[in-house]
């Protein structure tokens, strides 16, 4: 029997319904890893282990009485950008250092009610703003594959943690590439929803048009699982769709000889880390062994897809943190003079560089004159963007490229160089911009790191993505590596 | 387009944020870049385009307007920095 730590869900799932280990006994061992490694990592903002060994007691009882679901007494963690009762909920922020949310987002509860065990909450960017968790208040995470490099971003502690094993699954949120890039970084499977799909109540709102939130874990199977929970419509936010969720595990055992995948043609050129071509290079020739068809397409304005998204994105930013005014709830200067000095000063103590620079960039391009050129352009090249997209999918049923340049930079390597850190996105960026489903699973290591596979999907095909990954890793054993001494 | 000292700080005012004199340098520098960056879409001619603002074809959602809420205030409150009697309290405004 591999270790607990090792096992996948639908495994952990069997386990605890047979009795052979309990869900407290499941929780104490994660709780032992975490304390064992996280300090090497910073994966955890906060660790909420007495409320974890309340619900996993909860847990053991629901499954005595035969009441339990799949997913029953497993742990997990959530990104600390979800709301939940009770625990503090950062958003990565010195602002909200000192909030507890009286409530659980959507995501959290539909997690709670299948029976899932909240561990704790990840570390991540500020309001997820960034693209190597570097810019946490409560400092960077460490990749497990290398402590000297980053764990990418924003989901940055979430990744680190499923890939060190210290949880079997995390949620994740994407707005640019926030659950595809650390994915691809650490070498787990992570999934961004076709936007709608997953509520966003509750999840502390970053671009509105462009937020989705996500299942990370170590294969396309429990992204699967994780998805069947978290999706369906919410009528408490006003973007969910409302339509019925898929049959996701269906989905998985679905041939795939004759899909063709469609071979992103700008995805592959200049700034592409040759050996993260190769990588990729190799994980489509065992694709074409299972007898998919390959096909190039091109999707001709990608590269506008930086510069249209560093307007929409800190636009809406910039708007949506306009509530963090040291009034109602969030960190608060002293001795405020007058109203406009608590606003100012609460604000300027309370958001790291990154964040103001987003809302500076977000009020300018919205203030008055400004508009037409940098807005109203944004949207335009968005639509040529999502039409690109559509061409595409004209001539392949998913599309294909690297999810990430590059492996793993080190610490440091990026921070100073805002523009240079917003281009690690240029693969995950578009697809937000559409508002399409995809994925990032694991290729082989390149220069001993890991690279991210990155497959897309059209509207509501999240199956058939978590289809084709899953038949991929049926095939290989890239997503079972385990970085040394974390095994 | 350049951008100067001056459009920082009235950017810093739009935003309310507060910036020290020392940082403005280099947040201009760091904001023109940015800039720089987000004005390469002006290589791409969008006259006839109809701008995107939603990835799926949706509209606004209406419900019956029935009280569905219950009241949270104190809840809600006890995560504030200040508050009197039900009341969030900020520095005087109508001397």
């Amino acid at each position: 029997m591999s270790e607990l730590h090792q096992k996948s869900l639908r495994e952990l799932g069997e386990g605890l319904a047979a009795g052979a280990f309990s869900s407290v006994e499941l929780t104490e061992h994660f709780l032992q890893r975490i304390r064992n490694h996280d300090p090497a990592l910073n994966s955890f903002i906060t660790v909420s282990d007495r409320e974890a060994l309340r619900q996993a007691g909860a847990a053991d009882e629901r499954i005595q009485k035969g009441e339990g679901g799949p997913l029953t007494g497993i742990p997990l963690i959530h990104k600390d950008i979800f709301c939940t009762h009770g625990v503090k909920t950062s958003c990565g922020s010195r602002m909200l250092d000192n909030f507890i949310s009286p409530y659980d987002a959507t995501v959290v509860e539909k997690l709670a009610d299948a029976g899932m065990v909240m561990l704790g909450k990840a570390n991540m960017d500020e309001f997820a703003m960034g693209s190597s968790n570097e810019t946490s208040y409560y400092g960077p995470v460490r990749n497990p594959w290398d402590t000297e490099r980053v764990p990418g971003g924003s989901s940055g502690g979430s990744a680190a943690a499923v890939a060190a094993r210290l949880a079997p699954a995390a949620t994740g949120t994407d707005t640019g590439g926030s659950i595809r890039q650390p994915a691809a970084l650490c070498g787990i499977t992570g999934l961004k929803p076709t936007y709608g799909r997953v509520s966003r109540w509750g999840m502390i709102a970053f671009a509105s048009s462009l937020d989705q939130a996500g299942p990370m874990a170590r294969s396309a199977e429990d992204c699967a699982l994780l998805l069947s929970v978290m999706a369906g419509f919410d009528e408490r936010d006003s973007t969910s769709v409302d339509r019925p969720v898929d049959d996701y595990l269906a989905a998985l055992e679905q041939p795939v000889k004759g899909l063709r995948v469609g071979v992103v043609k700008e995805f592959f050129g200049e700034g592409l880390d040759s050996g993260v071509g190769a990588s990729i290079g190799e994980a489509m020739k065992v694709l074409e062994g299972l007898g998919v068809e390959l096909v190039e397409v091109s999707l001709p304005h990608s590269r506008y897809s930086v510069p249209a998204y560093y307007v929409v994105a800190p636009a809406e930013a910039s708007s949506n943190l306009a509530r963090y005014d040291g009034v109602r709830f969030g960190h608060r200067c002293e001795d405020p003079k007058d109203l406009e000095d608590l606003y100012k000063r609460s604000r300027a103590e309370g958001f790291g560089a990154e964040v103001k620079r987003r809302i500076m960039i977000g009020t300018y391009a919205l203030s008055a004159g400004y508009y037409d050129a940098y807005y109203l352009k944004a949207q335009k090249v968005r639509q040529v963007i999502a039409q690109d997209f559509r061409n595409a999918f004209d001539q392949a049923d998913l599309l294909l490229g690297p999810a990430s340049p590059e492996v793993a930079f080190r610490l440091g390597e990026k921070s100073d160089d805002p523009v240079s850190m917003y281009l690690s996105d240029i693969y995950t960026i578009a697809v937000n911009l559409a508002g399409l489903p995809a994925l990032s699973m694991p290729a082989p290591r390149a220069h001993g790191l890991p690279v991210g596979l990155q497959l897309i999907g059209n509207y509501f095909d999240e199956g058939r993505l978590l289809n084709l990954a899953h038949q991929l890793q049926l095939a290989t054993d890239w997503h079972l590596q385990t970085p040394e001494g974390f095994e | 387009m350049t951008l100067e000292r001056e459009d920082v700080e009235k950017i810093a005012h739009l935003a309310r944020l507060a910036v020290a004199e020392e940082q403005l340098e280099t947040l201009r520098g760091e904001l023109a870049g940015i800039l720089r960056l987000v004005e390469q879409m002006d290589e791409l001619d969008t006259g006839d385009i109809l701008p995107m603002a939603h990835p799926l074809e949706m509209t606004q959602r209406l419900r019956p307007d029935l009280v569905t809420e219950e009241n949270h205030r104190e809840e809600y409150q006890a995560v504030a920095p200040l508050v009197e009697n039900g009341l969030y309290l900020v520095p005087r405004v109508i001397e």
